[in-house]
């Protein structure tokens, strides 16, 4: 029995090359065209890869062919980027995919849930087996257990999200949070959204241009504030998000401390998207004000990544573990689930690590 | 015997001050379980000290000054405990072992553990008087560590440089109302603690009162300073530092003028 996986990613095919492969064959397909005894099929924006069993070898060329959408384009101009896993590699590979370690975002969310859809689609189909059945729950489980102890998704690295999450470090629940949205610029636009789906509820939009603001402000359900009348809502607010095209500062220590004298003991978070920027940067040496301009964001975002890599190294330990007790397991088919009767098919050295 | 218990007891402590060391040193700090069971051990070895003791001794073991320390200890732990999970700061535990580890460590090292040359008789209101002072002084202590986490959490946010442990600290503004809640705990059982003094039917020595007034006094100005927001919560904070450094400062003072007069 084989156990081998065959693909391309963002690591080594472009997008056009991606694209050529993607959307079209079903794992079902793949299982009748092959001649596989499984397959399942994962196919996202940055990977298109097949996971399959056979009980002979099958070439890259023949996965390619089926994959192919345009059935005219030679495989043989496409087998540079595919990359070809077997048996305990096979293994590792699926575990850091599934972990988010070979993600272009380490760490990133999405993978695991296509993972699972991919899983639940292949399933469905009939096109999974007891291999990869055993293979993928052990994944998930895995890459669980990754988010878990290590640090592998922690922070933000997009500038919005990196936003809502100071705010959460700030103000804990963002639902008793007021926002003023000053500027009504497509970035702002993205933060404010981007705090909504996180709570808040109470949102106010000021622009120079009526209109625009109005527009935005129906669009988050929130409130017009004439442009003139922004300052007053600083005494109110908690986040102030501005990106105006203003050439001037719009908020100086001076405007901003008879304010902050009747908001002592609430802090005031400030995203300055503007550029140039609405905020002098002095504000934030003022007491219970955290000025963040689009260069420090960008900064934190590449500390988040720069932590995430710290947790690649502790992630792969999990991971060798998981590998090893994985094969093991196989070969020796003591698997707990092999004791129900569900792999009953899987006898002794049924995965023949030798191969690799 | 019962010192081993008290070893035990330190050394669960630095267990867990030494696993966060590692971790933040290493940058994959995780608030785990091991702290928590690490000190909630250490605070069960520290019990069975204060219970061994307080069977020899016939009384709440708080006679000299190596006593007065572990108590204090122990109610420092026994606060954590209570509110640490409840308020969602498990955080708290590897801020809290460290000041346990100190004052236990210093307590064991410093050869202040002085018997009473006679066996001091059990007075109830004196008991209580020093037991429920002491414990305003763990809610004093974890207000302290509180304002540690604060002011940490806060120099982060100012200048942009996140670390591992940034995102294990819980929101300022969480921190500040646990800060505010456990300033008014202590400030009540402090307050509770100085006027059960006035029963105890011992003469108070002038030095006691004026060092317990202080420090009253200390925190009655904080409190007010916040209630009528003069403080911003940094400088409170802030305070809270001072407070617990000046308070633990006057306690030793208190607890070397009480035995100067045989008085526990």
């Amino acid at each position: 029995m084989n156990l081998f996986c065959i693909g391309l990613s963002h690591h080594t095919a472009n997008v056009a090359t991606r694209e050529q492969f993607a959307g079209g064959a079903t794992a079902e397909s793949i299982v009748r065209e092959a001649g596989c005894t499984e397959a399942l099929l994962l196919s996202t924006c940055n990977r298109v890869e097949v996971y399959a069993v056979s009980q002979g070898r099958i070439s890259t060329d023949e996965i390619a062919r089926c994959l192919m959408r345009n059935i005219d384009t030679d495989p043989h101009d496409y087998a540079p980027p595919f990359y070809r896993y077997e048996a305990e590699k096979c293994v590792q590979h699926l575990f850091r995919v599934a972990s988010a370690l070979d993600s272009m975002v380490v760490g990133e969310s999405e993978i695991l849930g296509q993972a699972k859809k991919a899983y639940e689609s292949a399933r469905t189909s009939g096109a999974v087996g007891p291999y990869l059945h055993r293979l993928f729950q052990r994944a998930f489980r895995v890459a669980k257990q990754v988010r878990t102890h290590t640090d592998i998704a922690r922070g933000a690295v997009s500038i919005g999200s990196v936003a809502v999450d100071l705010a959460q470090r700030i103000f804990g629940k963002l639902s008793c949070c007021k926002v003023l949205v000053l500027g009504a610029g497509e970035t702002s636009e993205r933060t404010a959204r981007a705090l909504i789906s996180r709570g808040v509820s109470d949102l106010c939009v000021s622009n120079r241009s009526m209109d625009r603001a109005v527009e935005l402000a129906q669009a988050v359900a929130g409130r017009f504030v004439p442009f003139d009348e922004w300052p007053a809502q600083c005494r109110e607010i908690d986040i102030l998000i501005t990106s105006t095209a203003s050439e001037t500062l719009l908020l100086t220590p001076e405007k901003l401390a008879p304010m902050l004298r009747e908001r002592l003991d609430r802090p005031l978070f400030i995203i300055d998207i503007a550029v140039p920027r609405d905020v002098d940067p002095t504000v934030n040496g003022m007491e219970g004000v955290y000025l963040y301009d689009i260069d420090s964001l960008q900064s934190v975002a590449e500390q988040s990544l720069a932590l995430r890599r710290q947790q690649v190294a502790a992630a792969e330990v999990i991971i060798a573990e998981h590998v090893a007790d994985f094969v093991d397991s196989i070969s020796r088919g003591l698997h707990p689930a092999s004791q129900t009767g569900e792999l009953t098919s899987l006898g002794k050295n049924s995965l023949r690590v030798s191969e690799l | 015997m019962d010192r081993y218990l008290l070893v035990v007891s330190t050394v669960c402590f630095l267990a867990a001050v030494v696993h966060t060391a590692i971790e933040l040193r290493a940058g994959v700090f995780r608030p785990m379980r091991f702290n928590f069971f690490a000190v909630a051990l250490g605070f069960i070895f520290q019990t069975a000290f204060l219970s061994v003791r307080g069977h020899e001794l016939g009384r709440c073991p708080l006679t000299n000054l190596f006593e007065v320390f572990i108590f204090l200890a122990w109610s420092v732990a026994a606060i954590y405990m209570l509110i640490g999970p409840a308020y969602r700061l498990s955080l708290m535990g590897a801020f809290t072992a460290p000041l346990v580890v100190l004052l236990q460590g210093f307590a064991l090292l410093a050869q202040i553990d002085i018997r009473h040359p006679v066996k001091v008789p059990s007075n109830s209101w004196l008991e209580f008087h020093a037991s429920i002072s002491l414990v305003a002084y763990g809610a004093f202590a974890l207000a302290c560590i509180a304002g540690v986490m604060y002011l940490v959490q806060e120099r982060q946010l100012k200048t942009h440089h996140l670390h591992s442990i940034f995102y294990h600290l819980p929101p300022l503004t969480d921190l500040f109302a646990a800060i505010t809640r456990l300033l008014w705990w202590g400030f009540a059982l402090y307050t509770l603690g100085i006027v059960s003094g006035f029963f105890t039917g011992h003469p108070l020595p002038r030095v006691q009162v004026g060092a317990a007034l202080v420090v009253w006094l200390l925190y009655a100005a904080i409190l007010q300073g916040r209630h009528l927001r003069w403080l911003a919560p940094k400088r409170v904070a802030a305070l809270c530092i001072i407070g617990f450094s000046a308070a633990l400062t006057l306690l030793w003072g208190i607890t070397f003028t009480a035995q100067m007069h045989s008085l526990p």
